[in-house]
């Protein structure tokens, strides 16, 4: 009976609704970190996006425009980062680790009178027949439009680092901005973009915490999503389909440990909820050990750039 | 609330000698009072409070104070500028609550869910939250049709475990077939891994759930659903208008009042309350109309019969886990063992962690 | 346009007159804030910044408050400032932290109740060593497996703290009070308790810890070889290996010394203000002292300064909550404005604003 009542269509259907906020917050960082910026703020920016969105849903009705506030809450929060960092050279590590504890406490603030009430609901996407298909359609196909988006989102990411032209200037920016510069590339107006898609992003993250995930608006619930989107660029190799790949990975290890637990597996319970971590760690020294140089990291990143000419 | 607020601003900035009646109170919260959760219930009361007393009352707050030496801290300078009561509203502040309250034997201490009374000015409270979970148990175990009931469980504290054990008891003596699935989130507050554990237990064949944890999180997911879920310390109804059948309300209010009048009537004694239903301290939120009326009286007459002393939760024969008898026939369950209960009732076939 | 220009030389009397003037405009924006949710900034400033050492009925009490609040975070951005400077980005200091507490109280509870002067010197070892390990995880597979450190350092946070979650409920539990979580309170065991060394001052053997700290990490990094070679491999990773510097070895030496500092810093907090191992001990010491240690410009002496600086808006945002009933929250917006203008400010140490036309930047 034990692991009979674990239903692996069911397990992936959860997986990839438990992996959507952070894959979102982390393909947008990804991008921030392949145009060679560090922004650990990245918790500060989705809990703007979740605080943000969830006070627009609520006062327009509308749970699309509470998405487009969040992306914009994000960005706002982006934008400081950028101006500090860019404009006036502060370090990436700190200016990070401040924008998130300043999110943190702006939203406390802005969101206080939204605690204890529920947003316009996000309406359930109806693939018909696809719904429908044994086993795939109650994995793939039941899932709200925002989880699409996404996958979505990462192809467009891949593509666009891969194949388009402002793709390669961003890859050019992040691996030596010196180069880049020197070929006549603006780098600071390239990371300044790059910084504020990936506010955009995790401001899209939070949102789908507070709008669908959840929902509802309490301070602080991100509860370390950021930290965990983070983890997942590097654990990513920079790669948009790994950064995926690994969102689903752990979005799966927390919903099997789950259900590990309530069909009864006897395992220390206090153990089994540190696995995501250790399973990621383990899973990050595999790949960075794998090849010679499999890193892959951007060679600018974290390095401040100022033109000197 | 403005005009109070406006009020102390005048009276902090213009350094305005408090009216000699009012009495000053302070309290302090482990988490911040938008959590909607265990903090919210404690500062509902204090603006209860607040209201009850008018200009009588001065209340003063920190939110998100770690236990330790910020505790201390803010305990001692509350004390320091003149606070006659503190309510200190977590369990982990117990050590620095006594030591600051050796420092100031004129200052009233009022520590919630605490266990540590080392001077005389030291009264601790806590709430019988089993006997509310004995009714939701009761109501679960009927309305069940899967007969399988989801537990999301933060960490295993007494005071989780017997409510689990409560609410199992209630519904198994009205379902026997009744079979519960628990998770641990070693955690009290993350709305997206409650919502995952929901989820989990829904597909596992749960088609009730009940959390000690914080979040409405369970609540909306039992909603999507279709199945039924129980709110957690405060009426989460508008969470899942049709999935909420009820929840345990904390209602700290009454006690906050009556010690504050014992204070003002200088009748204030350190005491050792644990409240229940006969002090008005839990309530059940309203019942969704889903429950049948022949059910509803039921738990009424539940709620009654504890309330009037009638009836224990934990009453014998009852064995622990592994079979071994823990109350005879008729015996009932000593505070001192409820309050530190770390094992499961005989029939839950899950194991307790550590 | 505007553009900045770099210095040939960082400016002394800006590295001098930045943080006043960051207090000052935090005080500006924090007042408008305050105003805003109707308060008295005024009031509001006077309690955050002021009271809590020139105040009457506070002062005497805060003034060694705020040793105790700003110890842990010095000692442990003081090694972290080390591994910064040589480009080793550890940013799991808090499960260092948790993990040195628990060492540290594993020995005293080990002991207990045996009296002993050796009992506290061994935590000390302890907690120093259990912080080392924790952070030699991250090192090791950085230098065998090439693997990110800033991660690896990172998800060990989540994992410590789990761990302490199990240990407050598990083996170190209070035997003699069964059920409740948390473990003796190491306050009243005396041989493990890290008691105030004079009564009053808030100082106790944390506080001389992070002292020396300080002095060691100074004189380490202006003094002695080590240090160079840190600062040669932090600015010049290539010349530092033509010189010689082992990068492997720095990484284990700059993620050691963190290690060990943090867990000390862990340890005196368990045994002393903090009192007990407990599910929510941590408190984020850890990530707090990352940015101290860049407010300090990673220099021991700054850091000291940003330690007591952030330290006295904790206890003055207490006071403000207390007194005027400001929101919690918006004492961590008025922090967070406060490392906002210290960050942004500091550009002026090495640059300088000019006025050009038209020139791309």
């Amino acid at each position: 009976m034990i692991l009979g009542s674990i239903n692996p269509a069911v397990l992936m259907a959860a997986l990839m609704v438990a992996a959507t906020p952070i894959l979102l917050a982390a393909i947008g960082e990804l991008v921030v970190e392949k145009a060679g910026v560090l922004n650990l703020g990245v918790e500060g920016m989705m809990i703007m996006g979740a605080c943000v969105g969830f006070i627009i849903a609520v006062n327009t009705g509308s749970p699309f425009i509470g998405f487009i506030g969040a992306a914009l809450g994000g960005i706002a929060l982006s934008l400081l980062f950028a101006l500090l960092t860019q404009a006036l050279m502060t370090n990436q590590v700190a200016s990070g680790l401040a924008l998130t504890l300043f999110g943190l406490g702006l939203t406390a603030l802005l969101g206080q009178q939204y605690v204890g009430i529920t947003p316009p609901r996000t309406p359930k996407l109806d693939l018909g027949p696809l719904s429908d298909i044994p086993f795939l359609g109650r994995a793939l196909f039941t899932h709200d439009i925002v989880v699409y988006l996404t996958i979505a989102l990462v192809g467009a990411v891949w593509w666009f680092l891969k194949y388009s032209r402002a793709g390669m200037i961003l890859r050019a920016v992040g691996e030596n901005h010196d180069a880049a510069h020197a070929l006549g590339y603006h780098v600071k107006r390239v990371r300044v973009l790059a910084i504020m898609f990936g506010g955009a992003c995790a401001g899209l993250g939070g949102a789908y915490l507070s709008l669908i995930r959840v929902p509802q608006w309490t301070e602080g619930m991100t509860v370390g999503a950021g930290w965990i989107a983070l983890a997942l660029v590097v654990f990513a190799s920079w790669r948009p389909w790994r950064a995926m790949a690994g969102a689903y990975l752990f979005g799966g290890i927390v919903v099997l440990q789950l259900n590990l637990q309530a069909a009864g597996v006897r395992i220390p319970v206090e153990y089994l909820s540190m696995s995501p971590y250790l399973i990621t760690i383990l899973v990050l020294v595999i790949i960075s050990s794998g090849k010679g140089r499999g890193l892959n990291a951007p060679g600018s990143l974290n390095k401040p750039f100022h033109a000197s000419s | 609330m403005k005009k109070l607020l406006t009020a102390a601003v005048l009276s902090a900035a213009l350094a305005t000698p408090v009216l000699a009646d009012t009495t000053k109170v302070g309290f302090i919260y482990i988490g911040p009072v938008g959590d909607f959760g265990w903090t919210a219930g404690h500062d509902r009361a204090r603006q209860e409070l607040q209201d009850h007393f008018g200009d009588a009352v001065e209340t003063n707050i920190v939110e998100n104070v770690d236990y330790g030496a910020d505790a201390e801290r803010v305990m001692t300078q509350m004390a320091l500028s003149g606070t006659d009561v503190i309510f200190a509203a977590s369990f982990g502040y117990g050590p620095d609550v006594n030591a600051v309250a050796g420092r100031f034997p004129n200052v009233h201490f009022q520590h919630a869910t605490g266990y540590i009374q080392e001077h005389d000015n030291i009264s601790l409270y806590d709430a019988r939250f089993y006997e509310g979970r004995a009714v939701l148990g009761h109501i679960a175990g009927k309305m069940t049709e899967t007969n399988t009931i989801g537990y999301i469980a933060s960490y295993p504290i007494p005071a989780v475990i017997s409510g689990i054990n409560s609410a199992y008891l209630h519904a198994k003596a009205v379902n026997p077939d009744v079979n519960f699935r628990i998770i641990w989130t070693y955690s009290w507050f993350d709305p997206a891994l409650e919502a995952d554990a929901a989820e989990t237990l829904i597909e596992q064949g749960a088609d009730v759930i009940m959390q000690h944890t914080d979040s409405t999180a369970a609540v909306r997911v039992a909603e999507d659903a279709g199945v039924m879920a129980f709110g957690q310390a405060s009426d989460m109804v508008e969470f899942g208008p049709t999935a909420h059948l009820s929840a345990i309300v904390d209602r700290w209010a009454p006690y906050y009042i009556s010690r504050i009048q014992a204070v003002k009537d200088g009748t204030w004694e350190a005491q050792n309350s644990w409240m229940g239903f006969a002090d008005g301290v839990i309530e059940m939120a309203p019942w969704n109309d889903r429950i049948p009326a022949e059910l509803q009286q039921e738990a009424d007459a539940l709620i009654a019969a504890i309330a009037a002393g009638e009836y224990h939760p934990f009453t014998g024969p009852l064995n622990r886990q592994d079979g071994t008898p823990w109350l005879a026939d008729g015996e009932v369950a000593e505070d001192g063992d409820l309050a530190s209960m770390n094992f499961y009732v005989e029939g839950i076939t899950q194991e307790l962690p550590n | 346009m505007i553009r900045l220009e770099k210095r040939k030389e960082p400016s002394k009397f800006w590295r001098i007159a930045n943080p006043f003037l960051a207090v000052v405009l935090t005080m500006l924006a924090g007042g408008v804030m305050f105003a805003m949710l109707g308060k008295d900034p005024i009031v509001a400033i006077r309690l955050i910044f002021f009271d809590p050492i020139f105040s009457e009925t506070f002062g005497s009490y805060s003034r060694p408050q705020l040793l105790i609040k700003s110890a842990p975070l010095i000692l442990i951005a003081v090694g972290l400032a080390i591994g910064f400077k040589a480009n080793v980005w550890n940013i799991g200091a808090e499960g260092q932290y948790i993990i040195g507490a628990l060492f540290g109280a594993g020995v005293a509870l080990a002991f207990f109740p045996a009296p002993g002067a050796h009992i506290f010197p061994l935590m000390v070892l302890a907690g120093a060593l259990g912080g080392f390990l924790w952070a030699m995880i991250p090192a090791i597979l950085k230098t065998r497996f090439n693997t990110n450190e800033i991660l690896v350092s990172l998800l060990l946070v989540y994992v410590a703290e789990r761990i302490l979650a199990a240990m407050a409920l598990g083996l170190m539990r209070n035997p003699d009070i069964a059920g409740f979580p948390g473990s003796r309170d190491l306050r009243r065991y005396e041989a493990a308790h890290n008691a105030e060394l004079f009564a009053g001052t808030g100082i106790h053997w944390g506080v001389v810890a992070a002292l020396i700290a300080v002095i060691f990490a100074y004189a380490m990094m202006t003094r002695h070889m080590l240090g160079f070679h840190i600062q040669l491999a932090g600015q010049a990773p290539r010349a530092a290996r033509f010189g010689g510097v082992a990068p492997a070895r720095l990484v284990v030496i700059c993620l050691g010394i963190a290690g060990a500092l943090a867990g000390l810093a862990g340890m005196f907090e368990v045994s002393g203000p903090g009192g007990q191992v407990r599910i929510e001990f941590a408190s984020g010491y850890g990530f707090t002292a990352i940015i101290v240690a860049f407010l300090g410009r990673l220099n021991p002496f700054g850091i000291v300064l940003a330690g007591l600086l952030l330290g006295l808006t904790y206890i003055g945002g207490e006071l403000g909550q207390m007194m005027l009933q400001l929101p919690g929250a918006a004492i961590q917006v008025f922090q967070g404005m406060l490392l906002f203008f210290l960050l942004a400010l500091d550009f002026q140490t090495n640059y300088r604003l000019r006025l050009t036309k038209g020139v791309r930047a």
